[in-house]
């Protein structure tokens, strides 16, 4: 019941999976549970650009989610982008169910640097904490170091913290209380 | 907050619309998709879009420039951002010039798709802030501030409606503090140009050579420190209107510039040689006796006819004591909760005091005697003791020994003060003596006092 379901989508790094049910675990009080892993969806492969898109993805996590799902977050490893904007970290149903977070660019080696798995953990546990904070009606908050301020480069998800703001995480409380769950 | 700035995204393909519009959604914005341009127009008609994002290329119906076009004729002040998968010279050029604001092509950084949308937005705020404030001026000075019940002023009040969207120049007389430049905004606001500039210059407070580089503006280089060109208060005032107070002041060569300002609407910056055009109207304010110092040579008469088209004469505050208390009341409202203060009104034997006194400062005194006040008082109401100040000052003034004369020397002292104090001008020295010219004639006559 409310369960807040996670898979992944393609291959990902080995442990991404268990950062990210950790980070789940402490901010949101509903049980987790993982999915087997689905495959990307030919669909969604724009070759003109070499990217994917996310639409598709989320049309097909929208399909996999249990009746019983709070919320669907699907990972991935592929470079996501939609039609208007050139990349995305990170897409979601506003107060809707499904997420999607890439960790292309999240990677240290995107950038020509080497790998650095400790920084990758950090900026994966910060982009789960603000796609899922939209499914849960958090918009944009204008505090740089809040996991819910607009990224759109990488220095900009460093900024962050992997926490929200005391005011994000308390509409975070309120919104549980309105739908029962705490 | 940023539900209150509504965004549109127009676009034929379904996967555009939606991706775009749920970006947008998680910025907190309230978006509504459209997938044609008909629908896109419909959507317009019921909501007032801050912002519509139009993809230039639709197959079939209208394209993004028609779109844009017909949204623009329901929704002016919407701003368009058209998006192109393609850019070319041409057609940014004709988005712009049928007026796109933006003109991006996909894919775009999101960096700079969320800088567009905050700075259209933050423009939009000072806009409609801007639009606030204009109506709140308006307001205030249309009703505000301006506080009679003396017939008169009420004449005043109604004359200043009736002027207040034809271009004639109005000349404003009236002592000092009689509410001069008040009555030259009610008649700016009330009127058509209520929404374009009113600039008002105090011609006293400047030397000849600076009221006239302020008034015309000057060109770079036409004097020492002119590192640039600079517009004058008669090109800040087009289209609306330049109150150029204490008229009676300004210098012999200004009145000529001046003149030829209000004859041709057309002037030279200081060191120009191009005409400047310009639609102003043209409010002065003077404490003199214009007529008085035409026929003294000191002003020209063809400026104070170009000047008098519609006179309005201010009197002073000791000929409407009746407004003294609603004033006072006003004052004392206003003030008290600009200083923080609470104090609530005035007692009976304070407004006495406050209308047995003579006000030569006339409206502007009162205003500054109540600031006064109301900065020591230390109750909720000002007292008689608050004004203890003014009303040993007024029995100074009004206390006066009778010199041990005859009734008639009286009279011809009287008379010559009054003179005096009118500079030799009959016809104001027997209004402020309550008799008629004739009268007052039969009387120079009679103690053969020469004017």
């Amino acid at each position: 019941m409310n369960e807040l379901c996670l898979v992944s989508v393609g291959h990902l790094p080995p442990q991404a999976l268990d950062w990210i049910e950790n980070a789940m675990a402490e901010w949101f009080p509903l049980p987790i549970r993982r999915l087997p892993a689905l495959d990307i969806p030919d669909t969604a492969y724009d070759a003109k650009r070499k990217q994917y898109q996310s639409v598709e993805i989320m049309k097909m996590l929208a399909q996999s989610v249990p009746r019983d799902a709070a919320r669907i977050l699907g990972v991935t490893d592929v470079d996501l982008a939609i039609p208007m904007l050139s990349f995305l970290f990170g897409q979601a149903q506003f107060e809707g169910p499904v997420a999607v977070v890439s960790l292309c660019r999240l990677h240290q080696e995107f950038y020509g640097l080497p790998a650095q798995e400790s920084l990758l953990r950090e900026r994966t546990v910060k982009e789960v904490l603000h796609e899922l904070g939209h499914t849960f009606g958090l918009v944009h908050c204008s505090e740089p170091t809040c996991a819910m301020s607009l990224a759109t480069h990488i220095e900009l998800v460093d900024a962050k913290a992997e926490q929200y703001c005391a005011r994000c995480g308390l509409r975070l409380v309120q919104k549980f209380s309105q739908e029962g769950k705490v | 907050m940023k539900k209150n700035w509504p965004i549109l995204v127009v676009d034929d393909e379904d996967v555009m619309c939606e991706s775009m519009a749920a970006w947008l959604r998680e910025d907190g914005y309230s978006v509504e998709t459209a997938q044609n341009g008909q629908r896109a127009l419909e959507l317009a008609r019921a909501s007032d879009y801050a912002i519509c994002f139009v993809d230039l290329k639709m197959p079939g119906g209208m394209d993004g420039i028609e779109t844009m076009m017909e949204i623009h004729r329901i929704r002016p002040d919407a701003s368009i951002i058209i998006i192109t998968a393609y850019a070319t010279v041409d057609t940014a050029i004709q988005a712009m010039k049928e007026g796109a604001q933006e003109y991006i092509v996909k894919p775009c950084n999101p960096q700079e798709i969320s800088m567009l949308v905050s700075r259209i937005l933050k423009l939009k705020k000072l806009q409609s802030e801007n639009a606030i404030l204009r109506k709140k001026l308006t307001r205030q000075y249309r009703h505000h501030d301006i506080i009679t019940k003396n017939p008169r002023m009420e004449e005043i009040l109604g004359l200043t409606q009736e002027v207040a969207s034809l271009r004639s120049t109005v000349l404003i007389r009236g002592e000092s503090g009689t509410g001069k430049e008040l009555v030259a905004r009610a008649v700016h606001f009330s009127g058509s140009r209520a929404d374009k500039p009113f600039i008002a210059v105090s011609c006293a407070a400047l030397t000849e050579t600076l009221l006239e580089s302020e008034l015309f503006g000057y060109e770079k280089g036409a004097f020492t420190g002119a590192a640039a060109q600079s517009k004058g208060k008669f090109e800040l005032a087009n289209g609306g209107t330049i109150f150029l107070d204490e008229i009676g002041d300004i210098s012999p060569k200004l009145q000529a510039d001046l003149l030829r300002v209000l004859q041709e609407r057309r002037f030279y910056r200081v060191g120009g040689t191009q005409e400047v055009e310009v639609e102003v109207r043209v409010i002065a304010a003077t404490n003199k006796d214009l007529a008085d110092e035409v026929q003294q040579g000191k002003f020209r008469e063809d400026l104070y006819y170009r000047l008098n088209v519609i006179e309005i004469h201010l009197p002073p505050l000791r000929e409407r004591r009746e407004d003294i208390p609603l004033l006072a009341e006003h004052f004392v409202q206003r003030i008290s909760s600009e200083l923080g203060k609470d104090v609530n009104g005035i007692s009976g034997a304070a407004l006495k005091l406050l209308i047995a006194h003579d006000w030569p400062g006339n409206v502007r005194e009162l205003e500054n005697v109540i600031e006064r006040a109301i900065v020591t008082c230390h109750n909720g109401q000002l007292d008689e003791q608050d004004f203890s100040w003014l009303s040993n000052a007024g029995r100074q003034a009004h206390e006066w020994e009778v010199p041990d004369v005859s009734l008639g020397e009286l009279e011809r002292r009287a008379i010559v003060a009054a003179l005096e104090r009118k500079h030799g001008n009959v016809k104001e020295a027997s209004t402020a003596l309550g008799i008629d010219r004739s009268t007052l004639y039969d009387k120079l006559k009679r103690y053969e006092i020469t004017h």
